[in-house]
């Protein structure tokens, strides 16, 4: 047994320069993909709970659409479907970027809403009876602590994504699980390719989760919540 | 023959519906410079309502507030800001900001709202803490102060905006027994520096000793209105009185 494990480090070792090439655009695909959904969901999350009744529809459309299909399905529908009708001539890994923030948005969206809404209405109320608009409430109130109450809910879609990312593979995106499957399929060596890239995807995500912990204990506010060792 | 002073805020017709329920009807109020009326009444009896109607935090769905003898356009958010830079308002939970310390509670609105310097901001902050006698505990966050500390705090940054009218919607009814000497002190201190006050509240000594005029209130209307003297003096059979012994009733031995 020990054997074998020690006869395949050569295969590993070959191949893992392909492999690793793949973590940029993994990394490319999953911050794009997260700041695309931060960028777009936050906004959203404050419209959903603060804005006229059309608008809270649309969102809610909006939101369905994305979190009602397989990310598979999205991609795609997107990349073949979508972007070919309307002209579109993207790059796999903008394409990648593109459809996987506009999904994150939407799940963005909920976690960003849940933890505005799980806020005490005594907040909003003071900062208005202060004199502030509801803008200047929202922007020096209300987020300040809905986004600290939800990192952890974050470090999930972080996550998500990184799994998600390897399904742009379909795509012929050239990332992780792209290079893998292309070196496996041709030395056959499944198995210890396989374990090399969960091995990398296993790296990558302890260090966006401790990275994300890390920021969590940085914007704690003492005394509020119970957390002391953050895992 | 002369002219009564224009009332610092009135209220005329205010008139909620909430759920299908009235929960105000037809409230009307007067406070002139200087005076602090108290509401008093059983729970439910919109006390609390009608208090936010006056900042209009609760818009009414009908009648009028004026400040200064100026009516209140509800639907100009412009105008509602001014008001409420005006009016300052203490909740029953406090409502400090959870994020910040209490000097950045106290300063925050002078920056965003009167758009003062941070320096500035810090030093009025500051001073502000001191009157209300927490100047050491500028730098702690709400979780880490008592819950008479954090309704000091919370008066403390009521006043930094200099309001005209301070609306206090029952104060010390979620603080410990102890606790409510301290902020009653503060409260003594600003009605004897002459701050216009309406407060509602369950603390009938303090209401008898400080108010101008008690307004008792029930099922969302004023059933009864007068100074202490007359609606608390012994053998005047006023709900008013009633009340106020069912209160003490409890805590007598």
């Amino acid at each position: 047994m020990i054997e074998t494990i020690f006869a395949k480090i050569p295969v590993i070792i070959t191949a893992f320069p392909y492999i690793m090439q793949g973590t940029a655009v993994t990394l490319i695909t999953v911050i794009g993909a997260l700041s695309l959904g931060l960028v777009v969901g936050l906004p959203l999350a404050v419209l959903q709970v603060y804005g006229p009744r059309w608008i809270r529809g649309i969102i809610a459309v909006y939101v369905w659409f994305f979190r009602g299909m397989p990310i598979l399905l999205l991609l795609f529908l997107f990349y073949f479907g979508l972007f070919e009708l309307v002209g579109l001539n993207l790059s796999t890994i903008t394409a990648s970027c593109l459809v996987l923030g506009m999904a994150s948005a939407a799940y963005q969206s909920q976690i960003f809403r849940g933890s505005i809404q799980s806020l005490p209405t005594g907040q909003m109320k003071a900062a208005l009876a202060l004199g502030m608009s509801e803008r200047t409430g929202i922007c020096t109130i209300i987020l300040p602590q809905a986004l600290r109450l939800s990192i952890p809910g974050w470090s999930n879609e972080f996550s998500i994504l990184l799994k998600d990312s390897a399904m742009c593979f379909v795509l012929g995106t050239p990332e992780i699980m792209a290079r893998t499957h292309f070196i496996a399929s041709r030395t056959y060596e499944h198995l210890p390719l396989y374990v090399t890239a969960g091995a990398l995807y296993f790296c990558i995500t302890m260090i966006g989760v401790t990275l994300l912990r890390r920021l969590e204990q940085r914007v704690r506010i003492p005394g509020y919540t119970t957390a002391q060792n953050i895992f | 023959m002369s002219i009564p002073p224009v009332p610092v805020l009135s209220a005329r017709h205010i008139s909620v519906r909430l759920n299908g329920k009235q929960i105000l009807n037809d409230v009307s109020i007067d406070v002139a410079t200087g005076e602090m009326k108290v509401l008093i009444g059983p729970s439910g009896a919109g006390k609390s309502t009608f208090l936010q109607c006056l900042n209009f935090l609760q818009p009414p769905d009908e009648g009028t507030v004026s400040l200064e003898g100026q009516q209140i356009d509800s639907h100009s958010t412009r105008a509602l800001c001014a008001l409420r830079q005006q009016v300052g308002m203490i909740f029953q939970d406090f409502n400090l900001f959870d994020h910040l310390t209490a000097i950045e509670n106290i300063a925050v609105a002078l920056r965003k709202v009167a758009g003062v310097s941070k320096a500035e901001a810090h030093e009025r902050a500051l001073h502000e803490l001191e009157r209300v006698g927490l100047a050491s505990r500028g730098g702690l966050y709400p979780a880490e102060l008592s819950g008479g500390q954090k309704q000091r705090v919370a008066i403390a940054r009521a006043l930094a905006m200099d309001p005209k009218v301070m609306l206090l919607d029952e104060p010390t009814s979620a603080l410990d027994p102890e606790l409510v000497g301290e902020v009653l002190a503060v409260i003594r201190n600003l009605a004897a520096g002459g701050m216009t006050m309406i407060m509602a509240t369950h603390q009938m000594d303090f209401a008898q000793a400080l108010a101008t005029e008690i307004l008792f209130m029930e099922s969302g209307r004023i059933i009864e209105q007068g100074a202490p003297a007359a609606l608390l003096a012994e053998g005047a059979g006023t709900r008013t009185a009633d009340f106020f012994h069912k209160l003490l009733a409890p805590t007598k031995e």
